[in-house]
């Protein structure tokens, strides 16, 4: 063959469904969501519906929505979805899960919902070893409720009830439930993730499927913490608040895996 | 070496105006809108012909407004 052939490349010849690389999942309904611009939330939502697309399973999945920023969560993912009452999230996907042992179960919670209010459910069912997923959002301040100090909030953090910053005298020191809960025989894979970058995103997606595929061999208890950001109450513009995570959260928040079952 | 070109397609009414799209896109292709969209914001609009079908952008977008698409020039070659 002597000549190439050439082909004008134009609008039409790109846009065809086999030339598509990436679409937003089907499981994620196609609704505008309540999070303020550049919120880590949707894209926990939007990463974590990949995932069930792509295993196929929306049909074999219960997940359960807390109180906080998520609490609208059923109305963006288009699975079975159970609300529960401030921090007992965990309590209710034990019940569903010991009901449906065959299902997959979740829980989506926040700092506030998973680490203050509920942290007694958190623990003990995490000790228990129940075999469900926690989709853990750090973003270090009550976001639903304008930006108080949450348990996790970060050494000299400013935030609406600690206006001179957080001070560990007056407001006690910030939890690091995860590696509390990474101590307990009954967890079986504790991770923590962040989605500030897109190497992030794809590093925190492929552990919730990890998670899920975890959760199919009956092991026990799943925590996936995502280290997540607040731009509205953290008073900057969403780029400003993925710099803080890299600068201020992570060091504090390292990621990586805590607890990983053998063999897997 | 195969040369790939791409092309985003933007939910505008979606879009936020968070910009986290632009920071991410390698190649700049995308920009903030001066025209604002229903809800008021400044959407995401591409600016550049020279998107290659990374996908950054609709990886890193909260709002999962971003179809990309990516025609590598090997195959037609």
């Amino acid at each position: 063959m002597s000549e190439i052939p050439t082909i004008e490349i134009n609008k039409e010849t790109i846009i065809k469904p086999e030339n598509l690389v990436y679409k937003p999942p089907k499981t994620l309904f196609d609704t505008p969501m309540h999070y303020c611009p550049g919120c880590g939330h949707s894209t926990v939502h939007k990463i974590f519906m990949e995932v069930v697309e792509e295993m196929g399973i929306e049909n074999d999945i219960i997940g359960v929505a807390p109180v906080g920023c998520s609490v609208f969560a059923y109305y963006y993912m288009n699975v079975d979805m159970q609300e529960a009452a401030h921090g007992r999230a965990c309590a209710v996907a034990t019940g569903i899960k010991r009901v449906l042992p065959d299902k997959f179960v979740f829980t989506y919670q926040g700092d506030g919902d998973f680490a203050a209010i509920g942290t007694a459910e958190s623990i003990h069912a995490a000790n228990r070893g129940e075999n469900f997923l926690v989709i853990f959002i750090n973003n270090a301040v009550y976001g639903m409720t304008s930006g108080q100090m949450a348990p996790t909030t970060l050494y000299d953090m400013v935030s609406t009830t600690t206006p001179y910053g957080r001070d560990p005298k007056i407001h006690g020191h910030p939890f690091k439930i995860t590696d509390l809960i990474a101590q307990l025989p009954g967890a079986v894979y504790v991770t923590r993730q962040s989605v500030h970058t897109t190497a992030n995103v794809r590093k925190a997606k492929k552990a919730l499927r990890k998670a899920l595929e975890i959760q199919k061999l009956n092991l026990g208890f799943q925590l996936v913490e995502i280290v997540s950001n607040c731009p509205s109450n953290w008073r900057m513009t969403p780029l400003e608040s993925l710099k803080f995570i890299e600068e201020q959260m992570l060091p504090f928040y390292p990621l990586g895996d805590l607890k990983v079952p053998e063999g897997i | 070496m195969a040369k790939a070109v791409g092309e985003v397609i933007i939910d505008i009414e979606k879009c936020k105006g968070c910009e986290l799209c632009i920071e991410a896109c390698p190649e700049d292709t995308l920009a903030l809108a001066n025209a604002i969209n229903k809800k008021g914001y400044r959407y995401a609009e591409v600016v550049a012909n020279n998107c290659t079908g990374c996908a950054n952008c609709a990886i890193i977008c909260p709002d999962a407004c971003i179809t990309v698409y990516r025609l590598i020039m090997k195959k037609i070659a």
